[in-house]
Order: structure tokens, then C-alpha cells, then sequence
């Protein structure tokens, strides 16, 4: 039996969707027992939330000041400890995942499978590498525990129904005091849809020209109820913040419908955006590789078509 | 005064659209063109701003990799890194062997920081800093955006999910770069000269005593699968009609 342990992402109240992704993943492995393992200060609230996702088997809860908020110094270690009863260590493969897990696996002293896609049997994973453009089929050692973190894009969310156990773990690891948390600036409103689990997103590139302009982009989100994102292009020329950044070294995301609004398409953005249900590209320039991936292409200027567009779902 | 370590890795040139080969043994690297990876350059650039304010010492550059590594870590001279040290090996190395070796480089020069990109655009494996500082002990900085040292600590804004967040770090500790931390200078004709001149020690990978061998091993690579081509549209009525019909607006 595989027994797969997921670390819960969360924000001390309730679980990351990205969490409900890497169950997904967890689950498909064959003969899988999926425990999710909340760290917090007070993780209540949190255990509660994931232990409503169908396909858990368990939660388990390990409580400390410490982990008030989420360090990787502070987390590696307590996961380890807990980690010797596991075959498998999963989390989501999101800046929390990213910056964790392998601390986590160096700790345990073994590789770790980034960004797993599709999984092909208990040890056995695909993941992407150079932005997508080849996907790599990877066999871990069956006797070392397999630590790996899940591409949230390739799996759905766990469906909810379900009533695990919970229970309270006491870890006694010396936690290092070398790391402190010091704050956090959101600078995306939080009224808006959060951009990696929304069900439509509309990004905006370097042809909207400003930041002044970048808002036709926040308008027609609003509008739409979709969540914005970015290309690397906008972000880096300041016309959105940095956690909207979509593509390669960005968020990978999958939503229902993305709208890529003067993008001209480089794989690094493409590589965040393949599964996508529905592609919609607006470009000036008929030859950019946007449409290579698009289902519904409007070769048009972004600033003649997106109040043309608001106007029409007005009426 | 403290002395920086910064990783730089060949990789397959950021332009170049890669192909994997009909065998599914790996990806066509014939002929291809090879860079230091982009977010290598990022971490030198900043190691070399912190020793231009007076903060640090000296800034060396390490790669693991083969013979023509030498090009990437005279590409590193060029733009500021006192000197350079390669570790051969004769095939790429997993990230957890890449930072046991980085750690022993690391523990070997006394570094005080360690500086490496957030991941490389290869395996895009984003592993190797989180790694180091485990393996090593110390405190991690990863996705940086600024950097700012004072006595024994480092004050570090990050780029993460909900925004940016800021943490402490005692120094030794190991930082990775994002792509906002600053733009990495362009190589002048006479600093290429002049690295040629900077030293650049090559020590085997077999003498360092770590096993290359980490137990995961590639099956196969294939092409990812081909998202259909669509249609296009000729107006934004049109757009519209065919969203509606799909009942996604």
C-alpha cells in the first residue's frame, strides 16, 4: 500500500484549492491511503475544511507557534519527522510548495519529482521540463520515501463529501530560530478571483502599453467575473503586480476559459496556459503564436475590441 | 568581509525552441545554442552589486558540468565574478547531487551568502537553493526580489502566491533569484579580455566524494501533446456568439 502524506497549503483558516489538486494526484496512485498533514498554530479550522475532501483518509493536525506562519526552515523539519511513516510526501507545486518541498527532500536525503503531471504507477511520474516543450517520464527507488510536488493545472480539485478522522500530532523536532517572518504585501485587491484556481481568467501583455491602460484589463475581469493575469512582458514593465505573472516561471494555470488580450504567445507563457479549456487570443498581429494555441482567435487592436466587448455582454 | 558563492548553469539558450529526440532518450542538444541560465545571471548580478556598495568581498562563481561549462563561467568572469571554480562531471547531475556539491564548495570557501536563480530553464526542476540550505543548515531566501544586508542579517522581500513577503535570515544563508531582483549588466568586449586572465579552477566531480547516483532515473522524454488549432473570428459579435454557445460568458 502506498500512503501518501499531503501537506495542506492554507492561510490558518482554510485550505488552498491547490491542496484539493495534489489529492487528485495523490489518489490516482494505485492502492493509495491519502492522509493531508495541517501545520498552524491553531490548525483547527483548516483540518476541518480538508477534512470535508473526498478521498481523504486522514488528517492529521500538528500544532505549534511557530507555524503561525510558513516558513520552509521552520515546516521542513516537522514534516520529516512525521514523514518516516509515509511512503510518499506531496504538496502543491505553488510558491509554498515550491520553497518547501525540497528542503524536505534534502532533509530526507532523497530527490524529488517537480511539478508531477500524470502519474504512471506508485513511483512513476511525468512532469514537464524546458517550458513544457518535453515531458519527461520519471522512476523513483520504491525503498526511499518519494517526495514530490504536484502540477495543480493537470489535476482537479477533490470533490468535497467527504468525513475524515482527525487527529492531533506531537512533533519534537528543535525548530531553527535562524528564519523570521517578518510581513506580507498583497498588492492584487482580494475582492477579485484568486488567478490560479478561477474558472476564467483574462491576461494582459505588453500591447496594453501602461498601466493606466492595464485597467481596460481589470474592467473587463470585473465585468466577467474573471480573475487577471499577466504576461511576463506587462509584468516586468510594471503595468501589473508580480503574482499575476502566468507562464513557465509565473503560475501554471487551468481555467475554464483564459483570454490572452495582447499577448503575442512566447512558450514560456504558453507553457502556463496549455490547459486551458477554452483559449480565446485578441492580437493585432495575425502571425504571433497565440493563435497557434487558440481556439477562438480575433485578430483585431485590444483597444478598439475590449470596450466593444464589455458594451456587448452589457446588453 | 563576506565572501558570496553564486551557481551558473549551461543551459539550452532561452530562444531555442528544443526538440526531443524520435528515441524518446532526451532532447536534441547538437548544434544547440547555450547560455548561463537567465536567472543564474540575475544571482551573479546581484552578488556583484552587493560587493560594488562594499558589502561583500569576493564573488565566485561555481558551475557543475562538463568541459565547455568553462564558456558560461568565463561569460560569469566577464561580468564581474572574481573567479570561477568548475566541478566536471561527465553527464548532468540531479538537483539533490548539484547541492551536495554546492554545499561542499560552499563549506570548502567560507561563504557567507549563496546566491543561485530560482530554477533553471532546463529541467526547470526549481529545487537547488532550498536544497543547499538544508543540506548545508542554513536559512533559505528563495524567489528574492530585494536583498538587503545588514551586519549578520538579511532582510528579503519574496515573490510568492499572495504578493510579496518579506523575512529575516541569519547569515550563512542561501538565496534564490527571481526575475524582478534587478536586470543583469551586458557583457563589454574588454571585461571578456579581461577574463580571460581571471583564474578558473576545474576540480573533478570523483574527488569530492559524493555519489552521483540518487536512484531516480529518466524512463523516457516525449513532445507534449499538441493543442489543437482553433478558428478565427472575425469580429467581436462573433467572439461572443461562439462564447455564449460554449456557456462560458
Amino acid at each position: 500500500m502506498s500512503k501518501i502524506l499531503v501537506i495542506a497549503e492554507h492561510d490558518g483558516a482554510k485550505l488552498n484549492q491547490a491542496t484539493a489538486r495534489a489529492v487528485t494526484c495523490a489518489r490516482q496512485i494505485p492502492d493509495a491511503q491519502v492522509t493531508i498533514a495541517v501545520f498552524a498554530a491553531d490548525p483547527a479550522a483548516v483540518a476541518a475544511d480538508a477534512a470535508t475532501l473526498a478521498g481523504v483518509d486522514a488528517v492529521v493536525t500538528v500544532a505549534h507557534s511557530a507555524n503561525e506562519t510558513a516558513l520552509a526552515a521552520v515546516l521542513a523539519p516537522q514534516i520529516v519527522a512525521v514523514a518516516a511513516h509515509y511512503t510518499h510526501v506531496l504538496a502543491a507545486s505553488t510558491a509554498f510548495g515550491k520553497d518547501l518541498l525540497p528542503r524536505v527532500a534534502a532533509l530526507l536525503g532523497v530527490p524529488q519529482i517537480s511539478d508531477a503531471m500524470a502519474v504512471e504507477g506508485a513511483y512513476k511520474f511525468k512532469r514537464p521540463t524546458y517550458a513544457g516543450n518535453a515531458i519527461v517520464t520519471l522512476e523513483a527507488s520504491p525503498d526511499r520515501i518519494l517526495v514530490a510536488s504536484v502540477r495543480g493545472a493537470s489535476f482537479e480539485p477533490a470533490a468535497r463529501g467527504g468525513n475524515a478522522p482527525i487527529s492531533a500530532l506531537s512533533v519534537t523536532v528543535e525548530l531553527p530560530t535562524h528564519t523570521r517572518y517578518v510581513s506580507l504585501s498583497a498588492a492584487a485587491s482580494s475582492d477579485r478571483p484568486d488567478l490560479a484556481s478561477a474558472a476564467k481568467v483574462i491576461s494582459g501583455g505588453r500591447a496594453l502599453g501602461s498601466k493606466e491602460n492595464f485597467a481596460l484589463i481589470y474592467s473587463l475581469a470585473s465585468k466577467m467575473g474573471a480573475a487577471v493575469g499577466a504576461s511576463r512582458a506587462a509584468v516586468d514593465a510594471g503595468y501589473a503586480p508580480n503574482e499575476l505573472q502566468v507562464g513557465q516561471t509565473g503560475k501554471i494555470i487551468a481555467p475554464q476559459l483564459y483570454v490572452a488580450v495582447g499577448i503575442s504567445g512566447a512558450i514560456q507563457h504558453l507553457t502556463g496556459i496549455k490547459d486551458a479549456k477554452t483559449i480565446v487570443a485578441i492580437n493585432k498581429d495575425a502571425e504571433a503564436p497565440i493563435f497557434e494555441v487558440s481556439d477562438f482567435g480575433l485578430v483585431a487592436d485590444l483597444f478598439v475590441v475590449l470596450p466593444e466587448i464589455e458594451k456587448a455582454l452589457a446588453g | 568581509m563576506r565572501k558570496i558563492l553564486v551557481g551558473i548553469k549551461r543551459v539550452v539558450d532561452y530562444n531555442v525552441r528544443v526538440r526531443v529526440k524520435p528515441d524518446g532518450s532526451g532532447v536534441a542538444l547538437e548544434g544547440v545554442k547555450m547560455s548561463v541560465n537567465p536567472f543564474d545571471e540575475i544571482a551573479l548580478e546581484e552578488a556583484l552589486r552587493i560587493k560594488e556598495r562594499g558589502e561583500a568581498s569576493e564573488v565566485v562563481a561555481v558551475s557543475i558540468g562538463t568541459e565547455d561549462a568553462q564558456q558560461q563561467l568565463r561569460t560569469a568572469l566577464a561580468m564581474g565574478a572574481d573567479r570561477a571554480i568548475l566541478v566536471k562531471v561527465s553527464e548532468a547531475v540531479d538537483p539533490l547531487v548539484a547541492s551536495r556539491v554546492l554545499v561542499a564548495i560552499a563549506q570548502q570557501e567560507n561563504a557567507d551568502l549563496v546566491i543561485l536563480g530560482k530554477q533553471a530553464i532546463d529541467d526547470d526542476a526549481a529545487q537547488t537553493a532550498p536544497m543547499v540550505a538544508a543540506l548545508w543548515g542554513r536559512p533559505q531566501a528563495t524567489f528574492a526580489s530585494k536583498i538587503t544586508l545588514e551586519g549578520s542579517v538579511a532582510t528579503v522581500i519574496r515573490e510568492v502566491d499572495a504578493g510579496l513577503e518579506t523575512i529575516a535570515v541569519d547569515l550563512p544563508a542561501v538565496f534564490s533569484a527571481d526575475l524582478r531582483l534587478n536586470e543583469p549588466r551586458y557583457v563589454k568586449l574588454p571585461d571578456i579580455m579581461k577574463a580571460k586572465k581571471k583564474p578558473l579552477d576545474i576540480i573533478e566531480f570523483s574527488a569530492l566524494g559524493i555519489a552521483a547516483d540518487v536512484g531516480l532515473k529518466t524512463v523516457f522524454v516525449e513532445p507534449p501533446k499538441p493543442r489543437s488549432k482553433g478558428i478565427v473570428v472575425k469580429d467581436v459579435a462573433e467572439l461572443v456568439d461562439a462564447l455564449q454557445k460554449k456557456g462560458l460568458i
